[in-house]
């Protein structure tokens, strides 16, 4: 408790703002100016360099950025016999969607539109539309790098921490080498990585080719649409996972050694042990991992920046690698700023949708 | 109890796992450094084999005199070494005092503040960076070539923006909670003032904070690259992580480019190798936050 003396002697308003005035300057100006600039030019037609005054467009970046919609071709028909046309190679004939697309009176909802992807149903043909069917992919390749990367690189870090939480003799020699790659820059390591990957004289093609005896064909992992991001996943992964074991690890240590003894007394198996005493000691920490590293996941860009440029035919596009394509490469800024507050969204739901699942059930 | 002589006995197949895995985090930082004393012809070949790990044929330097010529190498080392060293210094001074300030003061909405404060750790960088580009770029400047407006293309642009953010605040704040208020009480009776008390009592009690707070400054600005790759463009201000543009040609010297980031590397390594204990405490003291 205070005394109302010490009260007044630590009542200093004037140098208790001026202590924290830099700091509190600082990261007002550059990171929640910015932020709130964000959600401004999200709706304007800024230009980092424009000659023209900046306008309020309304949500027009947002429909030109997620704007998708369907239709569905019928196969031409001859206009006398009303059979479905064929080419000569026997396949049906539909009419070009280009001429929907394209500046059509009839279909103004669909002007601009290209196919993102179609299927067949019966004769007919379905098309999906999307006005930028780039950072569709880039949406589709982000959460397809958060489902995979965030529980599998949560899952290994675990299994790290289990081992080095062992009581060896030089066990610390480990926990330094598996945390080694997070000092790493990660720019270096995607550059590293790029030559491992290479398809010609590439380490790992090279490796896995000893491993099989010469069975395996060499790979192109960066250059194959199918296992780019894949490989990309693998390479994060293996840079950041000692980060998520050290945080892992910590929680371990906070497990009193007086539950795995009583658990001891009572024969449990490692298993159930690990079961009723580790996992429910490690919640408040799952959940902590758990946020942090779909966090970091949504953030995916140098990898991509280095290793692929969101290639080959957009198999590696994240949502941030088209932010900086928009805002910082075309100087579109407000189309940038509008994938970032899209992507804040994003993260922001998600989070909150983690943590009211994970949440404290009280009985 | 029944399972203490089992783990009692010295049981070398518990390495195994661990060697195992040890390997794959091991080898590819040693293919790099291996790759870069390594010519071309040899490079390629060798990855065929375990060759690639060993240090064997015809080892040289010539992979680092080559990239010193390719690129100003030097001065993207020293960039970095400015930018770097001149952010953690700005960052532990306006951080711990602010922190001091938010604990030990009192002033109308300091929690307000604080907390305004520490809500920005939801924001990573890469969601400001498109409007930051933008309001950088209409900054005014104070310099050697007088006034000036926007910051793109200099050091301050890489620095400023980073001088104070909330998780070395957040660090701060909650080591200087554990010190005894009764220190600061006493020296305020005997008439010390605020600034006196900030360095001449709290700063040399603050040895493992500022650790950790530089540990995690240094790691993220030297390892910086998005920032900088879109504000600086020109040479003479690059840092070593954009710097390694120059390495991207049709045909990419593949020994060169491990001669870059060995020696870009090698340093961060070593210095990691030595304080490995405060290195993996740091990261840990963040993960007290959430």
């Amino acid at each position: 408790m205070q005394t109302r003396r010490s009260n007044r002697l630590m009542n200093s308003p004037v140098t208790g703002w001026l202590m924290a005035l830099p700091a509190g300057v600082i990261i007002f100006t550059f990171i929640i100016l910015p932020f709130l600039l964000g959600f401004y030019f999200a709706f304007t037609n800024q230009r980092f360099i424009s000659p023209n005054p900046t306008e309020y467009v309304g949500t027009s970046n947002f429909t030109q950025l997620l704007s998708v919609n369907m239709i569905t071709l019928e196969p031409e028909r001859d206009a006398q016999t009303n059979e479905v046309k064929k080419a000569e190679d026997g396949t049906l004939v539909y009419p070009s969607l280009r001429s929907i697309t394209r500046n059509n009176p009839q279909y103004p909802q669909y002007n601009g539109m290209k196919e993102w992807f179609s299927w067949t149903s019966g004769d007919a043909r379905k098309i999906v539309l999307a006005s930028d069917v780039v950072f569709m992919r880039a949406l589709i390749n982000t959460f397809e790098f958060v489902l995979v990367v965030a529980p599998l690189q949560g899952a290994i870090a675990l299994v790290l921490a289990l081992m080095i939480n062992q009581k060896l003799s030089g066990i610390n020699v480990f926990r330094t080498i598996f945390f080694m790659p997070v000092v790493v820059s990660i720019v270096v390591v995607s550059l590293l990585w790029r030559f491992i990957y290479s398809g010609d004289n590439g380490l790992l093609n090279g490796i896995l080719s000893i491993f099989s005896f010469g069975a395996f064909k060499p790979v192109d992992w960066l250059g194959n649409p199918l296992t780019a991001l894949p490989a990309i996943m693998a390479m994060s992964i293996w840079q950041a996972v000692g980060f998520h074991m050290v945080i892992w690890l910590s929680g371990l240590q906070t497990i009193p050694a007086s539950l795995y003894e009583a658990a001891d007394i009572e024969g449990a198996s490692s298993w159930q042990k690990f079961r009723f005493v580790t996992w429910p000691g490690l919640r408040n920490t799952a959940v902590l991992i758990l946020v942090v590293i779909t966090m970091q996941a949504f953030t995916l860009f140098s990898q991509v920046q280095v290793m692929t440029a969101g290639g080959p035919v957009d198999a590696t596009q994240t949502i941030v690698f088209q932010a900086l394509d928009h805002g910082y490469a075309k100087q579109d800024i407000a189309t940038g700023s509008a994938i970032s507050v899209i992507l804040f969204v994003i993260v922001i739901s998600i989070s909150l949708i983690q943590r009211y699942l994970t949440r404290e059930k009280i009985a | 109890m029944t399972n203490t002589p089992l783990s009692l006995r010295p049981s070398r197949w518990r390495y195994l796992p661990l060697i195992i895995v040890a390997l794959i985090f091991i080898f590819p930082l040693e293919f790099m450094i291996m790759s870069s004393f390594k010519p071309a012809q040899q490079l390629l070949s060798d990855t065929n084999s375990f060759r690639a790990f060993l240090p064997v044929g015809d080892l040289s330097f010539d992979n680092y005199f080559a990239a010193f010529k390719r690129a100003p190498v030097a001065l993207f080392v020293m960039n970095s070494i400015i930018v770097t060293g001149i952010t953690v210094l700005l960052s532990l001074l306006l951080s711990s005092m602010a922190a001091f300030s938010f604990v030990f003061l009192q002033w109308r909405g300091r929690n307000t503040v604080l907390t305004v404060l520490l809500t920005t750790l939801i924001i990573p960088i890469e969601i400001i960076a498109v409007p930051l580009l933008l309001l950088v770029n209409k900054l005014p400047w104070i310099g050697l070539n007088g006034f000036t407006i926007g910051w793109l293309n200099s050091y301050h642009v890489q620095i400023i923006p980073f001088a104070a953010d909330a998780l070395s605040v957040y660090l701060f704040v909650q080591y200087f909670k554990d010190l005894p208020r009764e220190l600061v009480e006493a020296a305020r009776m005997e008439g010390a003032t605020w600034w006196q008390i900030y360095y001449k009592v709290i700063v040399p009690l603050s040895g493992p904070v500022m650790a950790t707070a530089a540990i995690l400054k240094f790691l993220a600005m030297y390892n910086q690259f998005m920032w900088p790759l879109m504000t600086v463009q020109a040479e003479q201000y690059r840092p070593v992580m954009v710097g390694l543009q120059y390495f991207f040609q049709l045909n990419i010297a593949w020994g060169e480019v491990m001669a870059y980031l060995t020696l870009i590397t090698v340093p961060v390594l070593a210095f990691y190798l030595i304080l490995q204990r405060a290195f993996i405490a740091s990261i840990a003291s963040t993960g007290i936050k959430g």
